[in-house]
């Protein structure tokens, strides 16, 4: 028997049915799952950004409480609210990637390790009675093992942050990967981010625990002790996103049309 | 008594450890060890894996050519394992986020394919299969032993639940970071292998060679 097996018309046959099975298998589970699988990653997606923004709810849909926010897409060349792409179906990190829709970063420009920008941005706004309350940025950078992702809520005024979160990286458990200790990320709300009159970014993370009666204390954030880099890193998107390359000139009109 | 079904399902589990033992597994074993949870998840994902591409294979093993075993074994086990992380995708979003590349990773288990070609392709496909899910027990046993030592030490919590409270939250415990770090599973690992063989004697191999004793410095003449 073991003679007939391995013939060539049988080894063909034999491997032929096998993939087709396997593929028909495969391709089965993926398409049968791919509607529940992309509700999660939206779940996911919307979950960070509320509780970036201190408006998760215990006990209250994500849905529901999503509702009160706007996605809408500026361009960061200009800082310009822009229509030239749909904010409900934009990708803003395949546009990354698209040399059409980006654009490659200098090593002197690159503070943040992310390689290429995409010309357009989505920011989620929050509004109140008609007038703006909360900005939400997405923001991400390079650490010490990953690409952070994740999203720095600002207030109406442009300045004050409200809170920082990320949603994706691969750095260190608990070393780097302390930047979701929610201990840590108390300390970023009511920091600021531009000094007074200033558009270029102060707000930083700093190495060993800020001196609350130093000044500038409102501008530093206590670094991670036994992650320097995921530290530096966080320091370096953040700078570089609220900074004139990111999201500076959006956020300078803002902070001139006053609250 | 390995010859029974339930001596089938039961010896892996110490005496005859696919990883204390055979030495298999070993890498994802240091991965997904920092916490509890995800060592629960990758030890029943491989279980799966582990019991359903051994009953395939087995059904089949009469008519896998010789020259290809391996290239269908690999298949089937492939397969198996993009299902499994498509699931865990599904039904599983956050849990699946933490193992992230070590589901497909399952693929190039030793375990699972040391089962396929020692075991399934002698065997029918109901021992088979059980044979996988003994030795996926196995796995997870050392999993969750080193989960459990990892996690305690390493974060002060259990399955995510506070049981020491950290000095960088306000408790008294200083975890050790030590824990956290590939490194710490393989100690692990290793005091679980003494422990087994200080159990079961008869797991100790014979030594290879015998060390001379040391050369003792004379003074010169």
């Amino acid at each position: 028997m073991s003679s007939s097996n391995d013939s060539i018309k049988k080894t063909l046959t034999v491997a032929l049915l096998l993939c087709i099975v396997c593929s028909v298998i495969v391709s089965g589970a993926a398409v049968a799952l791919k509607s529940q699988q992309a509700a999660n990653k939206d779940l996911d997606r919307k979950t960070n950004i509320l509780a970036a923004a201190g408006l998760l709810e215990p006990g209250k849909s994500v849905d529901e409480l999503f509702a009160q926010i706007k996605p809408r897409v500026i361009d960061l060349n200009t800082g310009e609210y822009t229509t030239a792409v749909d904010a409900n179906a934009y990708d803003q990190l395949k546009a990354a990637k698209d040399p059409a829709m980006s654009k490659a970063l200098s090593n002197s420009e690159d503070i943040a390790g992310i390689k290429r920008r995409e010309q357009f941005a989505t920011v989620y706004l929050v509004e109140k009675e008609g007038k703006l309350d909360r900005i939400i940025l997405p923001v991400r950078g390079y650490g010490l093992w990953s690409t952070l992702h994740g999203f720095l809520a600002l207030e109406s005024d442009a300045n004050t942050v409200i809170g920082l979160g990320f949603y994706q990286h691969a750095e260190t458990p608990g070393l780097g990967g302390e930047v979701d200790n929610p201990k840590w990320k108390a300390l970023w709300p009511g920091k600021k981010v531009f000094a007074e009159g200033s558009m270029s970014p102060e707000l930083e993370v700093i190495k060993g625990a800020v001196d609350p009666a130093s000044s500038g204390a409102e501008y530093k954030v206590d670094g991670l002790s036994g992650a320097t880099l995921t530290s530096r890193g966080v320091s370096n998107l953040v700078q570089y996103w609220v900074g004139s390359e990111g999201f500076g000139p959006y956020l300078s009109k803002i902070r001139k049309e006053g609250v | 008594m390995a010859d029974t079904p339930k001596g089938i399902l039961t010896s892996p589990i110490f005496a005859n450890n696919p990883i204390a033992l055979q030495i298999l597994g070993i890498c994802s074993a240091l991965a997904v060890t920092t916490n509890l949870s995800t060592a629960v998840v990758m030890g029943a994902a491989v279980c799966l894996v582990t019991a359903f591409s051994s009953m395939f294979i087995s059904m089949i093993r009469a008519h896998i050519p010789n020259s290809i075993r391996i290239i269908v074994q690999m298949t089937i086990i492939a397969s198996l394992v993009i299902v499994v992380d498509q699931v865990l995708k599904a039904y599983a979003y956050e849990t699946s986020k933490q193992l992230s590349v070590f589901v497909g990773l399952i693929i190039t288990n030793c375990i699972v394919m040391g089962r396929a070609e020692a075991y399934a392709m002698k065997n029918g496909p109901t021992m088979s299969f059980i044979d996988g899910i003994g030795n996926g027990l196995g796995y997870t046993v050392v999993l969750l032993f080193v989960g459990f030592i990892r996690e305690l030490f390493g974060s002060g919590s259990l399955f995510g639940i506070q049981l020491l409270e950290k000095v960088n939250d306000g408790g008294w415990y200083l975890p050790n970071g030590m824990m956290l770090l590939p490194p710490s599973a393989f100690f692990i690992i290793a005091g679980f292998i003494w422990l087994i063989r200080t159990y079961q004697p008869a797991q100790n191999e014979a030594a290879e060679f015998k060390i001379c004793p040391n050369t003792q410095a004379k003074e010169a003449v």
